[in-house]
């Protein structure tokens, strides 16, 4: 028997799309049978309770969660988000909710084992709800009191070498595109720069010492499957310097409408578009018009291509990426707050992905723009409009970066030229009465 | 209940802590076809909806089963992935970056039992545990926010507009038939947690009322000037102002008609709550994506300035989504994104296609920027 009546709920149960209220329901029930004989640490109908809530909140349109909430464990200044409800007498069980990150594996392949492992925890000592997963990465535990959070941090620690994700302004947890794991676009390993940098910098990521929060993500190709571009202060986007590779037999495949080779791998299978047409969907849509296909041979200027991935994703059995990588570096995206949304700007066309030596020129980069930003930045101002006040030649030139014609999509429009007194003959020092000499009043 | 210590000692706190460890390692959980082909895959292909195949170039195949996944899911949701994979997949399991679920199995006739499996597990309540889709062109699972399950910001709730439109679009989950992907995301308040400014579609919660000010303890919770400093518009300054038993205390005031209801200052200073029954609600974008494949990534742009909150299921907002749907399947070219579509026809026959208002909300005013999305051109349709 449900504790509270969920009629607005209930209408969200129908319909073919997984049910978030059948899934809560199904827990709060299986926390009031307790088969398993859990000795449960929070509320038994913190779920009860949760359903409560938000049905209130759908009567009323508007959320029954308190302003902020400021709760951790010892050492961290983050990685855990509290929470109180508005309503505690009515939903006592929900009193306390908060949410811990759990960092995630890079690429979020697990074992059932661990995954398991995790459960258990969370079914003792919390709601037993979760994200899977945050939109930062993070594995979300939803929902716990205070005096657990020092409990399940030791038994993550101690029992499953598993540590916190971020929050607050410091580094955040990265994440990742699944990369070379199951993608031939692949152009670094994403997962393993995703992890070194996780773990290299767990000092920022645990203790707050930014101006703001800041972000790294890892796409490994510029089809961009983890956002990079859009959803991180420091983009990772894996590209290539030389040709394309291309298999002209497999190219006959798909201009004969080989069955084995449907183009974009399949991806339009349930509608009729026609028989596949090279000139058509790969040629004439290539953004620089850099490809041709005469006697039956497919050519690629490769001077010319900008590697978009149009033709590669098409054709993905015929062509593929080059073989000297590396990845481009994009800084600066961010959601509107506070002076409007901004994507990743291109700052170093290429750049070595090198594991042998550690990432080395990456990590010198990332510590020049946080010197210089942790320095300038002002108070919850992101990367992105730091480098929007202090300008991009700013970023260059603490970046020790030249500047290049691949920075900017156009040139200014505008002739508000700034000049360094250094670059003009004879500097900014001058008499006004040697000019008068030549120039009478 | 009684309390059960995990082995932490509350009076030594610092003894015996174990800090900056990490994530665990990936490849502690590859499966063995992934570890073994790592870096080496040839290609791939979508089978059906839902299911691909990755050839290595050894030859080994790799056939994976993507699932729609609610993203809040309780621990018996868990587990019951858990059963699955157990039971086809040695054990292996893995999340998307859209929060769907993938199952692997490493040999072809692996598969029709695990699809079977998929398709026979229902929640009480008649949905789908493990819908199979979200591949190709069609549209996948939407990127979401809190909403009122967990957040303290929100116009609107995040998993109820969800599910409200999955249901809606679910054929396309299923299918391949549109040009190309379309990605919906929802954010629940304009901080656009997630991936709102840069999709396809985006649903937006949105606030229409200044926020009501707290004033006899405003100066006790809030750093003023943290306050102040946290509107874009600069509507908030600060004051000092008397109580009705005549104490005066400092507090900030709210200019209403440079106010634009984003609630950043109610992010910063909890005395200044802003949520409202009427007043609250949702924005629609579109035209968003974060791929450079032909086109350059773009924001996603405000196409519907209000739609009222409707719990529990947003009928007008899941009509304009699916009319906004049927009108770029209809219209756009293959491998057109949805906003290379309207960018095409021009935004003036998107609004005549989609059967959408155009109201002076649409038209930008925020600061410089604004005047580059005017039309400094006579080039325009009738």
């Amino acid at each position: 028997m449900a504790k509270h009546e969920t009629p607005f709920l209930d209408q969200l149960e129908s319909g073919p799309w997984p049910s978030f209220v059948s899934d809560l329901k199904q827990q709060a029930e299986v926390r009031q049978k307790n088969e398993a004989g859990v000795e449960f640490q929070i509320p038994v109908d913190a779920v009860d309770d949760l359903l409560g809530v938000v049905e209130l909140s759908y009567k009323h349109g508007r959320t029954h969660w308190k302003h902020g909430g400021i709760v951790g464990v010892f050492g961290y200044g983050g990685g855990v988000i509290g929470r109180y409800c508005d309503q505690p007498k009515l939903f006592p069980g929900v009193e306390h909710f908060h949410t811990m990150r759990i960092s995630q594996p890079a690429g979020k392949y697990y074992t059932t084992s661990y995954l398991r492992d995790l459960t258990r925890l969370w079914d003792l000592r919390g709601s037993g709800i979760t994200n899977m997963h945050g939109s930062t990465g993070d594995i979300i535990f939803l929902g716990t009191t205070t005096p657990q959070l020092e409990e399940i941090f030791y038994e993550l620690t101690h029992t499953f070498n598993q540590d916190l994700g971020g929050s607050g302004s410091n580094l955040r947890t990265p994440a990742d595109c699944l990369g070379e794991s199951r993608c031939e676009y692949a152009c670094y390993d994403s997962q393993d720069l995703c992890h070194f940098l996780t773990n290299e910098y767990q000092d920022e990521l645990h203790r707050p010492a930014f101006p703001y929060k800041f972000k790294f993500k890892f796409d490994a190709c510029p089809n961009c499957c983890v956002a990079s571009i859009a959803r991180s202060d420091m983009s990772f986007i894996g590209t290539w310097k030389d040709d394309i590779k291309i298999d002209q037999d497999a190219v006959a495949k798909y201009v004969e409408n080989d069955a084995a080779y449907p183009s974009n791998a399949g991806a339009h299978k349930d509608r009729d578009w026609g028989p596949f047409d090279i000139e058509k969907e790969v040629i004439n849509l290539c953004p620089t018009h850099c490809m041709k296909y005469e006697n039956s041979k497919l050519t690629i200027d490769t001077s010319n291509c900008t590697r978009c991935m149009h033709c590669i994703n098409t054709m993905p059995r015929a062509l593929k990426i080059g073989d000297d990588r590396g990845c481009s570096i994009l800084v600066g995206a961010k959601a509107p707050i506070l002076d409007g949304a901004q994507m990743g700007s291109l700052l170093v066309p290429f750049m070595e992905v090198n594991a042998e030596n550690d990432y080395e020129a990456i990590c010198d980069l990332i510590d020049k723009i946080w010197d210089w930003w942790m320095e300038e930045g002002k108070n919850r101002e992101r990367l992105g409009e730091l480098i929007m006040r202090q300008g991009f030649q700013k970023l260059l030139e603490v970046t020790e970066l030249k500047a290049l014609p691949q920075h900017v999509s156009y040139p200014r429009t505008n002739p508000y030229i700034f000049w360094k007194e250094d670059e003009v003959p004879g500097g900014f020092d001058r008499d006004v009465a040697e000019f008068r000499k030549h120039h009478l009043r | 209940m009684a309390f059960i210590s995990s082995g932490y000692n509350p009076d030594k706190p610092m003894e015996n802590r174990i800090t900056d460890i990490g994530p665990r390692k990936y490849d502690e959980f590859y499966p063995e076809v992934i570890k073994k082909n790592k870096g080496k895959w040839s290609h791939h292909e979508i089978l059906e909806a839902g299911v691909l195949v990755h050839v290595g170039e050894s030859g080994d195949e790799v056939y994976t089963v993507r699932c729609g996944g609610a993203r809040l899911m309780s621990t018996t949701h868990i587990n019951e992935i858990c059963d699955i994979a157990d039971k086809h997949c040695d054990g292996h399991v893995r999340f998307t970056t859209r929060n769907n679920i993938e199952f692997m199995v490493d040999s072809k006739d692996k598969l029709e039992p695990l699809k079977n499996d998929l398709k026979s597990r229902k929640f009480d309540g008649g949905s789908f545990k493990f819908p199979i889709g979200g591949t190709g062109a069609g549209i996948t699972n939407i990127v979401h926010t809190q909403g009122w399950i967990h957040c303290h910001t929100p116009a609107t709730d995040a998993s109820g507009t969800v599910k409200a439109t999955m249901d809606a679009v679910f054929e396309d989950f299923q299918t391949m038939k549109l040009p190309a992907q379309l990605r919906i995301s929802m954010a629940c308040c304009l901080n656009m947690c997630g991936a709102v400014h840069c999709s396809d579609i985006a649903i937006l919660g949105y606030h229409r009322k200044p926020p009501m000010i707290d004033h006899e303890y405003l100066d006790k919770l809030c750093e003023i000037p943290l306050a102040v400093a946290a509107c874009p518009t600069a509507a908030i300054k600060p004051v000092k102002t008397k109580l009705g038993d005549g104490t005066e205390v400092k507090s900030v005031s709210v200019k209403n008609e440079r106010c634009m209801f984003c609630g950043n200052c109610y992010t910063m200073c909890p005395s200044l709550p802003l949520a409202d029954t009427e007043g609250d609600g949702i924005v629609l974008m579109a035209g968003g994506k974060v791929s450079n494949r032909i086109s350059e990534p773009k924001f996603s742009k405000v196409v519907v300035a209000f739609l009222p909150n409707e719990m529990p299921r947003w009928p007008s907002m899941t009509q304009t989504i699916e009319r906004m749907v049927n009108a770029y399947s209809n219209g756009a070219n293959k491998y057109e994104r949805f906003g290379d579509w309207a960018e095409r026809i021009g935004w003036e026959k998107f609004f005549d296609v989609c059967e959408l208002d155009f109201t002076h909300h649409l038209i930008d005013d925020f600061r410089q920027q604004a005047y580059n999305t005017w039309r400094q051109t006579s080039q325009f349709r009738f």
